[in-house]
């Protein structure tokens, strides 16, 4: 039933691929994040559109194939103490996926962590793009300059378009400089409103919180409530002291500096570790913070991790459980991350849109991939 | 400038079209004498004029939407304008078209700083953002130096940047959410109070439409807790190779200043002289501000000096209170305003991989030479986005045309290094015609198909962005 999947060795065969194609292409970076409707079609890889382009530290820039694997880029990054300031999530934990996330997917995905509170998404450090549109175009867009505004922003409108607009064969990011120091505030026993209302608080502060996030059941089963500071050594002992006694009220915050159990709490946090390996569906919310725990109440027998203050929240659930119906009105969004075939074929995992947005939606698909076939149906 | 020709049937038109929106908008929200529309006859880039054939000043998204279904079904262009300080002719009107103006859409409409959201009528100024949420110790990050006059509507539509950018991002990373009239005058809702909404991320592609794809009536912005404090250094170098590279060296030391400005010697002959900030003479001078509380303000100072110091500065002069934080940027702020005193100046607005800085302002200084006039460059040089003043005298007969040339020759090179033709001031009619030099065909026709879905009859803003030749088509189809 499989066709044999399409692996062009260059941008040109890939757009040649495009163009001949009769049918509905399922777009393959990395194969690791599984998500949206299962999409039926001959596979193309992107695989071979690897490696590094262009990378010059002292610009902050760097320039990849689509197909280059996270791994390699950050390493590359690594060696001169720099980073993609998002923090890419990497869904294999939580999805039981294997294989390698490649930057393609990671974009397509707008695959952000906890830092994305503060430093953006993926979107807002991609700053150029070069795809293959459903017409077997090749477009480029944006460029390996920080700021730019020549012209329409379809760098923003790939990122998080899940390879229904066009295949991305080269992407280019914006980038920064890792902190010498990264440190934890760590309170455990918190109620949900209690926390949010103490990330509330951290956020408020002039101390640069670069992660805010409160676990009903953390890796030691009690509620933790983290927050993240990130600089100079003296200056994160310094936020941390000022952080401790803004946040007085909600009891005593210990500092953790140990930089692998720092690491460790993030990485935790980040890919939602406390969801793999446990039987349900996740659902990912986006949302008001001040809103986040109620929402959570709303949804029976539903386990939360919180990030980004509140404004984030993973859930988990029975299998098959559509959570929408309990969260009617809710400001913001809930998207089905992990669910089985079945489920993700019976419910919608991304939030349906108010007609006139989707007709605007519509309308662009119809232009970029005017036969449907690139990853059909995939956000529908 | 070429403008496409007016439509005569329009214009024959405007009677009719005057009464329908004095039908639905108040007596004092439409304009149509040509007395008045001249204030309305040109934007920042004050060379091009041309007063439209109305102007309507609606104070509601409903007032904006009736106008919008009115110009729509009569086939009329319609031009948006928030305060008119775009400088790439952004607001220009045309004589067949219907100026939208937000100006009087200027309320804030809630405030939460507990979630750190703001959301405003569009037509509020930028500096009012940030003025109404100060005292309780927060701010609006981008601030273009215009932000006394410039409209939240207009930053939008440029994706505006400002002198902070480097660390807080431009208008596109710090806004929520807008509700936008459609042509059609169909009202729709993107984003909102919480991040990346799901579906197609076409929040990401109004911001920097340029007035193309919709009206923005209202917004939602990010705001942020105010740093503890920031202090500048000021650096002077005998060379702008050596500025660069110190520049980048501060980069790669993993510091984030929050601003890396830089002037070179024209500029800051001109700056010293309208303000007398006590700048060194010197070939190039860098501003560095930092952020944080005092110890770590002292801190990344301190790394930016020695830094600096291994780049034999001819001057190095730290702030250490807010009076000489003042005095510091007392010259740069005062740049555009010294540049005027001097005469009639072109403001590029191109950006480059900062690793090409010492070349360009090299090739920049052969070229001005090259076409007889004066060059002066001040710009954000820790992202690249140069301001390469271009001297002309307006009463010299073709002076600006000269100064235009030269201006589209440094552009064309910005492309050549691996740049963009604008960094935050957009293409409007500017820079529309060299869009060819930085895209191919396939990418402007990517870029059109986008104007198709949200405005398939081409009335908003027509004759921007994209050349006239290859939106010409499209234009005459829809006519
Ligand atoms: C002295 C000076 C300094 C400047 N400094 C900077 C700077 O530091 N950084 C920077 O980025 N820019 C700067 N600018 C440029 C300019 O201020 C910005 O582009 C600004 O965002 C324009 O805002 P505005 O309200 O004046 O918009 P306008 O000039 O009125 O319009 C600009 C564009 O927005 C569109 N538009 C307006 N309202 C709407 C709406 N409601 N819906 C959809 N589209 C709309 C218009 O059609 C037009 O295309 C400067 C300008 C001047 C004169």
């Amino acid at each position: 039933m499989d066709q044999p999947a399409l692996a062009p060795a260059n941008e040109a065969e890939l757009a040649q691929a495009v163009a001949a194609a009769t049918g509905p292409l399922r777009i393959v970076g990395g194969d690791t994040r599984g998500v949206g409707r299962p999409v039926a079609g001959q596979p193309l890889s992107t695989a071979r559109l690897s490696g590094i382009r262009l990378y010059e530290p002292g610009a902050l820039t760097l320039v990849a194939g689509a197909g280059t694997p996270l791994a390699e880029v950050e390493a590359a990054l690594a060696a001169e103490s720099q980073r993609l300031p998002f923090e890419p999530m990497d869904h294999r934990a939580l999805l039981g996926s294997h294989g390698q996330p490649t930057l393609g997917g990671m974009v397509a995905a707008n695959a952000s962590g906890p830092a994305r509170m503060v430093r953006g998404a993926c979107r807002d450090s991609l700053i150029g793009v070069r795809f293959v549109d459903g017409s077997g175009r090749v477009v480029s867009n944006g460029g390996r300059v920080m700021k730019n505004v020549t012209g329409y922003d379809l760098v923003k409108l790939m990122a998080g378009s899940w390879g229904t607009l066009g295949v991305l064969t080269e992407v280019a990011f914006k980038l920064l400089p890792c902190p010498e120091t990264v440190a934890v505030l760590r309170r455990e026993g918190l109620d949900d409103a209690t926390a949010i209302r103490a990330l509330t608080e951290a956020l408020g502060t002039p101390f640069e919180v670069t992660g805010a996030a409160h676990l009903q059941r953390g890796e030691g089963g009690a509620p933790v409530t983290m927050i993240r500071i990130e600089g100079f050594a003296d200056s994160v002992a310094y936020r941390a002291r000022q952080l401790q006694a803004a946040l007085a009220e909600f009891g005593t915050f210990d500092l953790d500096t140990d930089p692998a159990r720092v690491e460790a709490a993030w990485v935790h946090v980040c890919d939602v570790r406390g969801f793999a390996d446990v039987p349900g569906d996740v659902w990912h919310l986006s949302t008001v913070p001040g809103d986040a725990p109620g929402l959570v109440a709303r949804v029976p027998g539903a386990q939360a991790q919180y990030d980004w203050g509140g404004g984030r929240v993973w859930l988990l659930v029975p299998d098959g459980t559509d959570i929408r119906p309990l969260l009617v009105g809710m400001c913001g969004h809930a998207t089905l991350i992990r669910a089985s075939a079945d489920t993700r074929a019976a419910i919608r995992s991304f939030q349906p849109e108010a007609p006139g947005v989707a007709a605007l939606s519509d309308g662009l698909r119809a232009r970029f991939d005017p036969r449907g076939i690139l990853n059909p149906g995939l956000m529908a | 400038m070429e403008m496409p020709k007016p439509s005569d049937l329009v214009i024959a038109g405007k009677e009719e079209l005057v009464a329908q929106l004095r039908a639905v908008l108040p007596g004092d929200a439409v304009i149509d004498d040509l007395a008045e529309t001249r204030a309305y006859e040109c934007d920042g880039l004050a060379a091009y004029t041309c007063p439209p054939m109305a102007v309507v000043l609606p104070r509601t998204t409903d007032e904006v939407a009736a106008v919008l279904r009115i110009c729509h079904a009569a086939n009329v262009p319609v031009v948006p304008r928030g305060a008119g300080t775009s400088l790439a002719g952004g607001a220009l009107p045309t004589a067949d078209c219907v100026v939208l103006g937000v100006a009087r859409l200027n309320d804030i409409l809630e405030t939460d700083l507990p979630n750190r959201f703001i959301r405003v009528q569009a037509g509020l100024t930028n500096l009012a953002v940030t003025q109404s949420v100060e005292d309780d110790g927060f701010f609006y990050a981008p601030d273009p130096s215009s932000q006394l006059a410039c409209a939240i509507a207009g930053n939008i539509a440029m994706n505006s940047g400002g002198a902070h950018c480097l660390k807080y991002g431009v208008t596109t990373n710090n806004l929520l959410g807008v509700t936008m009239v459609l042509m059609t005058g169909e009202v729709v809702e993107l984003g909102g109070p919480f991040c990346d909404a799901p579906g197609l991320d076409l929040l990401g592609l109004v911001c920097g439409s340029e007035g193309q794809l919709g009206v923005v009536t209202e917004a939602t912005l990010r705001i942020l807790p105010k740093p503890e404090g920031a202090r500048p250094v000021l650096l002077g170098f005998d060379s702008a190779e050596v500025a660069g590279a110190c520049v980048a060296d501060i980069i790669k030391a993993g510091i984030l200043p929050v601003a890396i400005e830089f002037m070179d010697r024209p500029c800051i002959i001109a700056c010293e002289a309208f303000t007398g900030a006590g700048y060194p003479d010197c070939a190039a001078l860098l501003i560095v501000e930092v952020e944080g509380a005092d110890a770590e303000i002292d801190h990344q100072l301190g790394l930016i000096k020695q830094i600096a110091g291994r780049h034999n500065p001819v001057e190095m002069r730290e702030s250490k209170s807010s009076a000489e934080s003042a005095a510091i940027w007392l010259g740069r702020k005062s740049a555009f305003g010294a540049m005027g005193q001097m005469g009639d100046y072109i403001c590029l607005d191109g950006t480059i991989p900062v690793s090409e800085l010492p070349y360009v302002l090299k090739r920049i200084g052969e070229m001005a030479q090259e076409y007889g006039l004066g060059v002066a460059n001040v710009f954000h040089a820790g992202d690249g986005n140069m301001h390469p003043l271009i001297l002309y005298d307006a009463n010299k007969p073709g002076d600006l045309a000269l100064a235009e040339g030269l201006g589209a020759d440094i552009l064309k090179l910005c492309v050549e290094v691996g740049g963009c033709l604008t960094g935050e001031h957009g293409v409007g009619i500017e820079k529309r015609d060299l869009m060819s030099t930085q895209f191919a065909p396939d990418d402007l026709e990517a870029q059109m198909l986008v104007k198709d879905a949200f405005d398939p009859k081409w009335l908003l803003n027509p004759a921007k962005v994209f050349p006239l030749a290859s939106s010409a088509a499209r234009r005459g189809a829809a006519a």
